[in-house]
């Protein structure tokens, strides 16, 4: 869909920012560009758009030469998202999610319905469409600067590290929440960052570039299990080849099967007794058909004894939770980056299966460290 | 007390009259410089080399002594209110160029870059992200030109062409404070009185979704 020919960017003295990139982008695929700072992947990407006009070589949507359009429409074609999210602080958010419509010369009535229509994308309350960016937080400002970009429909969206300014938690959600919309939607994406961790979590495929040039084209697996060279394994980090290790992929192979359950409607005396005789100090909370409800843990019941009697009437219910599908790497980092003790694992039904805990990840590790050393001693 | 009452009896038809030609004359001026300091200003931000240069001549202009401009346009316009309007609306230029200039120059480039991503064309990006972003400045210039305007315009009347001015030389000439006062009072007066009008057209311009930015900052 979208295709380089030997780009490069030459800047005056000489100075070459992009060199020679040839890369060839499949319809819905997500790319990830990442590099060091000043290693041109913000240049090439906007190239894409004609924010930075290329010095050599050719860019191509769809086998149209991107040069022989007019700009000013070629962008209104492209989404573009930017870091600083560049919401219009004097338009509300319908009239910000509608701008490029509006641009487009669309219907008011279109426009009206389209806006609506994205944010209940985002799960946000309609209300929200006549209210201005200010009023939002930085997470939510983020979610409208990207229904902002999906408004006219592009097949293509450009993104320029859009979730960098955010905080680590808010991120993880938005970096989630995206990934699915875009699978849904089937977009073409183009995103720029520096982060790791968000690379191998969004990307379909990552291509590493240094000093103008790509260095490492791949899938997240691919990179992670076999860098090109010294530059990608030091980009990536020792922990996170650690983390991919190939022969566990998801978390319903790590997880203990038998979590220790109680229902809503035992009284919490009981559920002391359970965890007493299994030594643990959390208890999750199914119904009947052991769909997972929310939990209880020591601490609660300590707060809340004297004043309630049934499980049901303390239960925890905003728990984090994953599927048993999910990639053991992406629960290993909500578990770090949340500080989390541990996670329930779930099937497609809501139905508990089991649990992740922070033993079991002291368990891989063991195993990647352990198993290290025996290939060493194979190999001497 | 007595004279005042006198005063106003014998010449309240005709004050009334020169404070109207006294604040048309300073409002058309200011108009023309708003139609020409505005696009101006916006037009330098796109040549920030030469701006500087443009920005020192025109603040060479403003320094003129005000009597001497409008002395110099005498002989090209003639006498009358046309002469005055002109010259007066040469002072008002600087004030709205300047502010223009900042404002513009000073929005957020990452908007800038937001609306040209977008794909805004030149004009788009100056109706729908410039213009809002700078108008609380650019009103801040106007309300500023125009309060000079009103007491400059006192001078016009040394050229002919009327206003409120005319009394306060006929007073210095004839020796009649009270008719220095009737110029002087209710130009004063209208000064106060615009700049507050303009005050809440500053207010009212500025974008809701600013508004309510710079209360919440």
């Amino acid at each position: 869909m979208l295709k380089f020919e030997n780009v490069t960017k030459m800047y005056k003295k000489g100075v070459k920012a992009v060199n020679d990139i040839s890369l060839s982008v499949k319809e819905g695929e997500f790319i990830v560009f990442i590099g060091p700072s000043g290693c041109g992947k913000t240049t090439t990407m906007k190239m894409i758009n004609r924010l930075i006009e290329p010095t050599e070589g050719k860019i191509s949507i769809n086998g149209e030469n991107i040069l022989d359009k007019d700009p000013v429409k070629l962008r209104r074609e492209i989404g573009y998202v930017i870091q600083q999210i560049g919401l219009f602080p004097h338009m509300t958010i319908e009239e910000n999610i509608s701008l490029v419509p509006r641009l487009l010369k669309w219907s008011e009535a279109d426009r009206k319905n389209r806006a609506a229509e994205l944010l209940k994308l985002v799960h946000m309350d309609p209300s929200y469409l006549k209210r201005y960016p200010h009023e939002l937080s930085g997470g939510q400002q983020q979610r409208i600067g990207v229904l902002r970009a999906l408004a006219a429909e592009p097949p293509l969206i450009l993104m320029d590290e859009p979730f960098g300014a955010l905080d680590p938690i808010t991120r993880d959600g938005l970096q989630e929440e995206f990934k699915k919309l875009q699978k849904s939607l089937g977009k073409t994406i183009v995103f720029v960052t520096h982060d790791m961790d968000e690379a191998i979590k969004l990307a379909d495929r990552i291509v590493i570039l240094k000093d103008g040039a790509i260095v490492q084209v791949g899938t997240p697996d691919e990179i992670l299990r076999e860098p090109a060279n010294e530059f990608v394994e030091e980009f990536i980090g020792k922990d996170r080849l650690v983390q991919a290790k190939p022969n566990v992929q998801t978390v319903e192979q790590i997880m203990n099967a038998n979590p220790i359950t109680i229902t809503a409607d035992r009284p919490i005396k009981e559920a002391i007794q359970i965890m007493k005789h299994h030594r643990v100090d959390t208890l999750l909370v199914v119904d009947d058909s052991r769909v997972l409800k929310g939990y209880i843990d020591v601490e609660i019941i300590d707060h809340t004894f004297k004043k309630s009697t049934y499980v049901g009437d303390i239960i925890k219910s905003d728990i984090f939770k994953v599927k048993r599908d999910t990639l053991v790497r992406d629960t290993i980092h909500s578990i770090l980056k949340r500080g989390i003790k541990n996670v329930p694992i779930i099937n497609e039904k809501d139905q508990l299966v089991g649990i992740v805990t922070r033993a079991s990840l002291v368990d891989i590790v063991y195993d990647t460290i352990w198993g290290e050393e025996e290939s060493l001693a194979k190999t001497i | 007390m007595q004279s005042i009452i006198e005063f106003l009896n014998e010449n309240g038809g005709e004050l009334l009259l020169k404070t109207w030609e006294h604040l048309y004359i300073s409002l058309i001026a200011v108009l023309l410089g708003i139609i020409v300091a505005v696009p101006l200003g916006i037009a330098l931000t796109r040549i920030p080399k030469m701006a500087e240069v443009i920005m020192r001549i025109v603040s060479t202009i403003q320094t003129f002594p005000s009597l001497a401009i409008l002395a110099f346009f005498v002989p090209i316009l003639g006498v009358g209110k046309v002469p005055a309007i002109v010259a007066l609306f040469f002072y008002s230029v600087l004030p709205i160029l300047r502010n223009t200039y900042t404002g513009v120059k000073d929005v957020d480039k990452s908007f800038l870059e937001a609306g040209r991503g977008m794909g805004m064309n030149s004009w788009e990006i100056i109706r729908h992200v410039e213009i809002p972003f700078a108008i609380p400045i650019i009103m801040a210039g106007i309300r500023l030109s125009t309060v000079y305007l009103i007491g400059w315009a006192t001078l016009a009347s040394f050229i002919g062409a009327g206003g409120l001015g005319s009394y306060i030389f006929d007073g210095l000439n004839l020796y009649l404070p009270e008719f220095i006062i009737a110029g002087a009072i209710p130009s004063m007066i209208m000064a106060v009185v615009v700049d507050q009008v303009f005050a809440r057209i500053e207010r009212w311009v500025t974008p809701k979704g600013m508004r309510m930015k710079q209360q919440a900052a």
